[in-house]
């Protein structure tokens, strides 16, 4: 290209003179003038793909009609976003867009929160004039954590798109062509049986019912029925701030209290918060690295293993890596399987009857509560269901309850209480963070001073630093976007290879870019600056937090000195840690 | 005595042609490979049924002979004799090369060695004067020179979009950056077009030199021949001609002992249509799905591997030596009006000689259609002629003493297109051949844009109603709107253009659509749905002629006594109608 970046430039839009930067798309420069130019297949968050062809605009001096999403403004450009000419031709590609949708929108999961929908009541439809054919066959739930039904698809190509470009997984592809075009897994088998990480960005981005999460919330209602159980639930740190979103409410909006709240109202015996897991994670995973950075028990560098999409992941593509993987469980599976040990001895309820259900900002949480036989170490499966973000949205509104009616609540001992740097779990760099709070005091035997590590924070793809700890240094990364882990597991691979020194001693590692904030299960269209407003909203939960390191917190310290013992213990091993083992990236 | 070169020309495979199995086997038999030279050729400048064989030096050509008398032409061709009966007659296809014959209305450039020397020595293309362009270029000429010469001899881009192919290397060159790349799009695909395969396969030195020549003008190192997996001679023959020039030092690094260096290398495709649009053809290159991409950035900014990169097709190419070496002025005295020089058509449909011809711009299609192709065959009454193939128009017999040139086929709705010519006798039905096109572009689809995927799709169900009888005047505007949205907010040409075939039919013979809606009738009989064939009594002699014919045995009668066709098994096929001799059988 030859523009360069950021020079202003004078354009007209809508016969009104605007100044714009030159690095912007005509659909961003018309965005910032407050005019919306309808799109199907452009996402905010996503390089233009230019499939739906209803952005088209008029250029003066252009024969042919442009599209807005993929064009950058130019010096002295007059354009035109709206006339009588560019409604007919976007009317009539989206009847032609229709015409191949089944009229599903009652049952669909997307009915009220679709982008066709939605802008088909813009544009007033009210009848297809053509032939409704429909393509595809049946709905794919095979991995019970994403479902794809092809029959809604319209092709724009966003789900390809961050499957391979953001995430360079290639699980979806385009297969077959003209009429047939259609996205499918790649090979066209089963997404279980594909490289499928099931990290659920495509059902977060989709515009339609097409690909969408393997939706429990009905489950969750049944369940309540049954008076025999004892229903608890935990609250993934990301989740508090991105639920309001569904109820109107800016991203970062904190709603940690009402969602306690919620769940007391439905009927939960105990709340209990992943954070609590987190703070857990960190006495497990920090005391892993320091027995390997200190005592030279096991590889550096320790990779964290809280994401289940990038065990997955690694476990697909990276399976020299594995002994790099700190064997410490996920935050929610350890206070899934407390909760059935722990809890239920404490409080003598049969284990057998608690019914642990967690809210992630994630679908690969719900493959992750059954990968392995170690999800079952309580001797029950240790969290029963795990929904997402957006499925707690829809149970809230469902329940009837005003959400922010309800007053701030507390969560329930003794697997509620969390410190600062359990809360900032869901950013990416906050797992990091908190692990350097930790690992400072447990090679120093003294407190960090300045908490706050800016150097892991924000929303670069791979950040780097180096933390003195009383001389020693800890060369630390994280990755977030699996595009980006892949460029440190490569240098790992590479080290490994030719036999270099290893470049870091400590890697966390999040499949989704910006963290579980914009993780597969949050809220529809995530951008960097709604990623960027959620982790404020933890960053300012820590913040407020009394305690903001993992091993201050009292119910981690009691959980060790009446259950645990110590990290790192039999009994740890038992409940909080896993295996991991290298698997096919093709079932088939 | 000369050493004689006998080209054969066969229309069943070259590699499987029994003329030319037996000569090679008599001239090894004999040991005459000082002598004789036998060649495959798949161009000699006749098209014909049966085989042809041309003897150079003496340009004899033999056509209407048996494979018994094979021996007899050998002997002759030993002895350095002629058999007189087996030569063709003059014809008017075959002109002297590079000068225009006035008789034969032909003037060939593009074409100019095609048929007449060994395509697989690079010593016989040096001896008619190859390379001598390239040499003239680099030590006579800057790049700049070069690139004035090719702008000011008007020569515009012959595969269809007839873009200035001397803007389009300034354009190139102007970008910043020192790799870029030049290709050649010999992906020829248009139904019934042959003329880049007759090049590639007849003299496919000329693309080397001109891709040579376009490389030094523009600053390129490398370039890629991007050629139809379908064309196995063209490859062959493309690949020797690289390694050829290479030993001679008109490939590779110094070229001519400049400091020129420039390299070609071959791509296959593997038969997609879409990948014949340069940004498909570069995706397809780079080894992704041949999928369009969004214009702006052009190629020139940002092309092959996000490189400035310029693309011509193979007619293109072949242009560019004889314009560098006899100059601009030379060129632009050919052709009329902002289209110079000459044009090639594959000629085919319903003319008596069907093949390549090479005209000036501004030919006639009479001059095509009678002068140079024998007029329409069986002669019947002439009724259009589809340029531009699928993405061309028809054009009636009002434009028939029209001038053959870009501007004036757009004027009237079609397009030069590749050159692809087909025509058609008032025993074509305009909405049948609508059809066959429009499924053509519903299957050559990339599928990637919803307008031309769900657009070419609805638009051959309408067309496809319509030939079925069950047309509704409805269809005519559903029709229009579905073009407007296929040609304004398709993402390339291919969707753009697909509606053209159908609104041009439906502009020039708006009758006939309309008889088939209205009437429910098609006069040609093509649309067996529309046509019902009945026996009138008084006519039918019995003579069992057409029960004879009958392929589904559904005529049925007495010997000498009135027959009967059972309409619920009829086929309308039309073989009753052909055979009956007493005009007994209506078509209706």
């Amino acid at each position: 290209m030859t523009q360069t970046k950021d020079i202003k430039v004078n354009i007209k839009i809508n016969n009104k003179d605007y100044s714009v930067s030159s690095s912007l798309t005509i659909l961003e420069a018309a965005k910032l003038a407050h005019i919306k130019i309808p799109t199907l297949c452009k996402h905010e968050d996503l390089p233009p793909t230019a499939n739906c062809g209803i952005c088209v605009v008029k250029v003066k001096n252009n024969r042919k009609l442009i599209r807005a999403c993929c064009t950058l403004v130019e010096k002295g450009m007059d354009i035109t976003t709206h006339d009588g000419e560019l409604y007919e031709v976007r009317k009539n590609v989206l009847e032609l867009i229709l015409s191949t949708h089944p009229f599903l929108c009652l049952t669909c999961l997307r009915n009220g929160n679709c982008e066709l929908q939605k802008l088909a009541e813009e544009f007033g439809i009210r009848e297809v004039p053509y032939n409704n054919i429909v393509k595809g066959g049946k709905t794919d739930t095979s991995t019970k954590a994403v479902v794809f039904d092809a029959q809604k698809c319209i092709g724009c190509g966003r789900c390809v798109e961050v499957c391979q470009e953001i995430q360079q997984v290639h699980a979806l592809e385009f297969l077959d062509r003209g009429f047939n075009a259609r996205i499918a897994p790649a090979g066209d088998i089963q997404l279980a049986d594909s490289p499928c990480i099931k990290c659920g960005q495509c059902s977060a981005h989709c515009p339609v019912g097409a690909i969408v999460e393997f939706s429990q919330a009905t489950q969750v209602w049944l369940t309540l029925r049954d008076e025999t159980l004892h229903p608890v639930v935990q609250i993934a740190p990301a989740v508090r701030v991105a639920l309001g979103e569904g109820f109107g409410l800016e991203p970062g909006a904190l709603l940690t209290g009402q969602i306690y709240a919620f769940f007391r109202r439905i009927g939960f015996k105990a709340i209990f918060d992943t954070n609590f897991g987190a703070d857990l994670t960190i006495m497990e995973e920090g005391s892993e690295l320091i027995e390997r950075l200190v005592h030279g028990k096991g590889t550096l560098p320790l990779i964290t293993s809280c994401c289940p999409a990038w065990v997955d992941f690694l476990e697909k593509y990276y399976p020299d890596l594995i002994e790099h993987f700190s064997t410490a469980k996920s935050p929610h599976e350890m206070v899934g399987a407390l909760s059935k040990t722990y809890y239920a001895e404490k409080m003598g309820i049969d284990p057998g009857k608690i019914f642990m259900l967690s809210v992630m900002p994630c679908t690969a949480k719900k493959f992750e509560i059954a990968r392995t036989a170690d999800m079952h170490s309580s001797g029950y499966q240790d969290v029963d269901v795990s929904i997402t973000t957006r499925e707690l949205v829809r149970m809230i509104k469902t329940s009837g309850v005003n959400l922010l009616d309800l007053e701030d609540e507390k969560a329930d001992s003794v697997l509620g209480s969390y410190t600062g740097a359990g809360t900032i779990f869901g950013a990416t760099g906050g797992v990091m963070e908190a692990a350097i709070r930790t690992a400072y005091f447990l090679v120093t035997g003294k407190e960090l001073e300045n908490l706050d590590v800016e150097d892991v924070r924000g929303l670069k793809g791979v950040k780097r630093a180096t933390v003195d700890m009383n001389g020693k240094k800890i060369r630390v990364a994280v990755a977030h976007g699996i595009g980006n882990v892949r460029e440190v597991c490569e240098e790992l691979r590479e080290c490994k290879a030719s036999g270099k020194p290893m470049p870091y001693d400590f890697i966390e590692v999040m499949a989704c870019e910006g963290g579980c904030i914009a993780g597969g299960g949050q809220p529809y269209q995530v951008t960097n600056k709604i990623r960027t407003m959620r982790s404020k909203g933890l960053y300012n939960d820590d913040g407020k937090c009394e305690l903001r390191c993992s091993h201050h917190n009292k119910e981690v310290q009691q959980l060790y000195k009446e259950f645990l013992d110590k990290p790192l213990s039999d009994k740890s091993h038992h409940l909080l840690h896993t295996k991991y083992i290298p698997r096919p990236i093709y079932y088939k | 005595m000369i050493k004689q070169h006998v080209f054969v020309w066969d229309p069943t495979p070259s590699n499987s042609s029994a003329v030319y199995n037996y000569l090679v086997k008599k001239v090894n038999e004999r040991d005459l490979g000082e002598s004789i030279e036998v060649y495959r050729s798949t161009y000699i400048g006749l098209t014909s049924g049966t085989p042809i064989i041309r003897i150079l030096p003496k340009n004899i050509i033999y056509t209407k002979f048996e494979q018994e008398d094979l021996g007899e032409i050998f002997e002759s061709i030993v002895s350095d004799e002629v058999v007189d009966r087996f030569i063709c007659e003059y014809d008017a296809k075959l002109a002297p090369v590079s000068e225009r014959d006035k008789q034969s209305k032909q003037f060939k450039i593009v074409l100019r060695n095609v048929g007449y020397l060994d395509p697989e020595s690079i010593e016989e293309y040096i001896s008619r004067g190859g390379y001598k362009a390239l040499e003239k270029a680099i030590f006579e000429m800057d790049p700049d020179r070069v690139i004035k010469e090719i702008k000011d001899s008007g020569l515009r881009g012959r595969g269809g979009g007839g873009f200035s192919t001397g803007l389009k290397w300034e354009l190139t060159r102007k970008e910043p950056g020192a790799e870029k790349f030049v290709i050649c799009n010999a992906d020829e695909g248009d139904p019934g077009a042959y003329m880049d395969r007759a090049v590639l396969e007849g003299d496919p030195h000329t693309i080397v030199e001109g891709m040579a020549i376009g490389a030094y003008a523009v600053g390129c190192k490398e370039g890629f021949i991007y050629v139809r997996a379908e064309y196995p001679l063209a490859i062959e023959r493309l690949e020797k001609a690289i390694s050829d020039a290479k030993k001679y030092g008109l490939l590779g690094d110094n070229i001519l002992g400049s400091e020129f260096s420039f390299n070609l290398e071959l791509r296959w495709g593997a038969g997609a249509f879409v990948c014949g649009e340069e940004t498909a053809l570069m995706a397809s290159i780079e080894g992704k799905r041949g999928n369009p991409k969004p214009r702006p950035p052009f190629p020139s900014q940002s092309g092959l591997w996000k490189k400035p990169s310029f693309i011509n097709n193979v007619e293109t190419w072949a242009n560019i030596p004889p314009i560098v070496e006899k100059g601009s002025g030379w060129f632009s005295s050919i052709g009329v009006g902002r289209s110079k020089g000459t044009k090639v058509f594959a000629v085919t449909g319903k003319v008596k000689d069907p093949g390549l011809i090479e005209v000036p711009m501004g030919t006639t299609f009479r001059e095509i259609v009678y002068d140079l192709c024998g007029g329409i065959l069986d002669n019947k009454k002439f009724k259009a002629v589809q340029t531009g193939g699928p993405s061309g128009g028809v054009i009636p017999e009002k434009f028939i003493d029209m001038s053959v040139d870009y501007e004036t086929l757009m004027s009237i709705g079609s397009m030069m297109g590749s050159g692809g010519l087909i025509v058609m006798d008032q025993s074509d039905c305009m909405v049948d051949v609508n059809k066959f096109y429009l499924q053509f572009s519903v299957d050559e689809s990339c599928g990637k844009c919803a307008p031309c995927r769900i657009g070419g799709k609805q638009l051959l169900d309408l067309i496809s109603k319509i030939t079925d009888g069950k047309g509704d005047k409805k269809d005519i505007q559903k029709i229009k709107n579905i073009s407007n949205a296929m040609q304004k907010a398709s993402l390339c040409a291919l969707g753009q253009t697909t509606p053209n075939p159908v609104l041009s039919a439906m502009h020039y013979f708006e009758e006939e659509y309309m008889e088939h809606i209205s009437d429910k009738k098609c006069r040609t009989g093509k649309c067996s749905n529309l046509v019902q064939y009945m026996i009138i009594p008084e006519k039918c002699i019995g003579c069992t002629a057409c029960a004879l014919k009958c392929p589904v045995k559904c005529i049925s009668g007495e010997k000498k006594k009135p027959h009967i066709i059972d309409q619920k098994f009829c086929i309308k096929c039309g073989e009753c109608f052909n055979a009956c001799k007493f005009n007994a059988i209506v078509r209706g």
